[in-house]
């Protein structure tokens, strides 16, 4: 019976293929669609050493974007209220802190109100934490993907960074929305804003890595991570302002990247004045921990498919 | 010929036993902590290592369908993860000349909660497809699974086989040129099995290289012209399938065509009979190891009768390699089986007619009885003799011109009718 069926359907499953099929010796003149990177690979042992490869970041570069669609889709799949929860996550955020910083304790933060201020700090703050979270977890999730085809991993936890993204994209509406209502007046540096963006994006990306990274071995870092994400939103300025920082732990607020980039970001929205000196030293810093975090992400890479 | 894959001199290596090696007290756990720098040392010099791959040097080329056999833990899904570039060789170098397409699990890359049409583009990305790609052959990808009235449905409310056929469809448009198919792929129902089959037939016609990985040496040898063995991460054989099927048979069921015992008190066997040869044997009298399906081919044994007086009868088991019984045969032809024997040196033979067996390895039992004077057993070799049935795609065997798997123990051609 089964021989008969599969039989009758044959003739039409592999012409379907065949009429596409270019024969290998024509194959070099027609399929232009296939890049010579392709042709020719040359697989080199353990002890070769780390090599960066950026040609081939470039060339499967559309992959990061399917994975970035695939984390953004299927983050809110099955939920009631869907994207409404990057705006809802910030929003009930700040206004817990406004009534325990603001209300209780008093504190204020200088020529924004409370509110705006702790929404501009937790905006970027929260995707900053997502995004490491949800990277250090992601080559472990994606554990099928690994053991089973080769793409270039770093891939997997660029595309949570790009998923936080995104999301950071759907909250800056609640900003705009709050920026009206309190009529803040916007100066030319809001043009600015982008590049400290960016400047999250780049440190994110770094965190991220290095913690997937490590984590895919030592399995440690995935419950270590939400004390050091906790502990570092309080060692940053998101919910305070520097000003409150005492002088004898201001080397803190120097030397952590994220102060820089948040102070920066809420400068650019209130058109007050940068510290250029903070802001290029968290630069600076950024780039190293991304530097580095790519190193040892390439280090570790190849051994991932053996120990995820 | 131009060459496809080139292998050069690749090991790998695993280290065995990995970071928490059963129970640990915390005072073990603190001690091991200061002794965890000099551990690693010697653990890598040390039984802890396994080598999955020793010194693997092959050349595969353009247009070359090659079947890689081995037993479970022999190497071959290690050596497909390094050829796709999964994990990489500890030492050694892989070149690849052309794009590479492996179809080791389908339904790679998939999630549940996407859509069908979703999981085409991300599954196809994943595989290196373009998007441009992609979208030139989504009608025809989706066309393929047949699954156009879902593609808008998450696969995880597909039934299983709606899933495989959409996966498969992403994976065999992938057109590469190098093609690595592992034998996860039989799994599923026979239809699919088929498309597979099929799939691979196209390819193999259009002069695409093939690496089929399998411990299925029926399909194997049906469908390759050469055979790489691995035996414990080693090269044992590479040439015609007929050669390693021999050695292949003599490794797993520990014997061969031919077994023959050099003297007679190491011979199986009383003082009335003892076993000196048993082989298997074409028609012209060859001992083979390999027979093909549509060929008669015969068993022979040849035994001495040491104590005259009793009727002695030839007996001969079959059983395959899942341990089933095919069929037992003994003597009920010559005058020999009511005649008490004299003393002297016998040989039996039987003949086996072709397209009644199955494709498969199978291993004779041999015993020797009487029913006269009494009902006795005097001589009997387990695993006597092992050969392989090799089914033909030349469309004159049972299976005509289906390359696909078939069921069965016995596998007879048979008269059909249709008016």
């Amino acid at each position: 019976m089964d021989l008969e069926t599969s039989k009758a359907a044959s003739p039409k499953l592999p012409h379907t293929v065949v009429d596409r099929v270019v024969l290998p010796s024509e194959s070099h003149l027609t399929e232009s669609a296939v890049p010579v990177a392709e042709r020719y690979a040359l697989i080199k042992s353990e002890a070769a050493g780390v090599q960066l490869n950026l040609g081939e970041l470039w060339h499967f570069r559309e992959l990061l974007y399917f994975l970035t669609l695939r984390d953004t889709k299927v983050r809110y799949k099955q939920t009631l209220m869907g994207v409404a929860w990057v705006i809802i996550q910030p929003l009930l955020t700040v206004l817990i802190f406004t009534l325990v910083f603001n209300r209780f304790v008093r504190l204020e933060a200088g020529s924004l109100p409370y509110p705006l201020f702790a929404l501009c700090g937790l905006l970027l703050w929260l995707f900053f934490a997502n995004a490491v979270t949800n990277s250090t977890h992601s080559l472990i999730s994606n554990a099928n993907l690994i053991t089973k085809v080769y793409f270039p991993r770093m891939f997997i936890p660029a595309a949570s960074v790009g998923a936080g993204l995104v999301d950071l994209t759907v909250a800056f509406l609640l900003l705009v929305l709050w920026l009206l209502y309190y009529g803040v007046a916007l100066s030319l540096q809001i043009l600015l804003l982008p590049v400290f963006v960016l400047m999250m994006t780049l440190l994110a990306l770094g965190v991220g890595l290095f913690s997937a990274a490590v984590t895919v071995k030592y399995r440690d870092l995935r419950h270590a991570l939400p004390f050091i994400i906790q502990l570092w939103m309080f060692a940053s300025p998101v919910i305070y302002p520097t000003s409150v920082v005492p002088q004898r732990w201001k080397w803190l607020v120097v030397i952590n990247p994220v102060a820089g980039i948040i102070e920066g970001f809420r400068a650019a929205i209130t058109g007050t004045r940068f510290d250029w000196l903070h802001i290029s030293i968290s630069l600076g810093i950024t780039l190293v921990v991304l530097v580095s975090a790519i190193y040892v992400f390439r280090r570790l890479e190849d051994t991932f498919a053996d120990v995820v | 010929m131009n060459t496809a894959i080139k292998i050069h001199q690749v090991s790998k290596r695993y280290r065995i036993g990995g970071l928490h090696p059963g129970y640990m007290t915390f005072r073990e756990m603190l001690g091991g902590l200061v002794t965890a720098p000099f551990r690693k040392f010697k653990s890598l010099n040390g039984s802890q290592t396994l080598w999955a791959l020793n010194d693997i040097n092959l050349e595969i080329g353009q247009g070359e369908l090659v079947g890689i056999i081995g037993h479970n833990g022999a190497g071959k899904s290690t050596l497909l993860k390094i050829l796709s570039r999964v994990t990489k060789p500890t030492t050694g170098e892989v070149e690849l000349f052309g794009r590479i397409g492996s179809l080791l699990e389908v339904g790679t890359g998939f999630h549940p909660d996407l859509t069908g049409r979703e999981n085409i583009f991300l599954s196809g990305a994943i595989l290196g497809m373009r998007r441009k790609e992609i979208e030139r052959k989504f009608d025809e990808i989706v066309a393929f699974s047949e699954l156009e009235k879902f593609i808008e449905t998450s696969v995880k409310w597909y039934s299983s086989g709606m899933y495989v056929r959409l996966a498969f469809s992403v994976a065999a448009h992938l057109e590469p040129e190098i093609l690595m198919m592992d034998e996860v792929l039989a799994v599923g129902d026979a239809a699919f099995q088929h498309k597979c089959l099929d799939k691979m037939n196209a390819i193999r016609q259009q002069g695409r290289t093939i690496l089929f990985v399998s411990h299925d040496m029926a399909a194997i040898t049906r469908l390759c012209r050469r055979v790489v063995l691995l035996e414990n991460g080693v090269v044992t054989f590479d040439g015609e399938p007929r050669e390693v099927v021999k050695r292949y048979l003599s490794s797993s069921l520990k014997t061969g065509a031919i077994k023959e015992w050099g003297s007679q008190q190491d011979a199986p066997g009383n003082d009335v009979a003892r076993l000196r040869r048993v082989r298997v044997r074409t028609s012209d009298g060859t001992t083979t190891a390999v027979v093909d399906i549509r060929q008669p081919f015969g068993i022979e044994i040849t035994y001495d009768v040491l104590a005259e007086g009793h009727a002695l009868v030839p007996v001969l088991e079959f059983y395959n390699e899942e341990g089933t019984e095919i069929f037992s045969t003994h003597d009920t032809s010559s005058n020999w089986r009511r005649q008490p024997r004299p003393a002297g040196t016998y040989t039996s033979t039987v003949q086996i007619p072709g397209n009644l067996l199955a494709e498969g390895s199978l291993v004779g039992h041999v015993s020797i009885m009487s029913h006269f004077p009494a009902t006795m057993l005097h001589a009997q070799e387990r695993n006597a003799v092992a050969f392989q049935v090799v089914d033909s795609p030349a469309g004159d065997s049972a299976r005509g011109d289906y390359i696909g798997p078939m069921p069965g123990i016995i596998r007879p051609l048979l008269q059909w009718t249709t008016e």
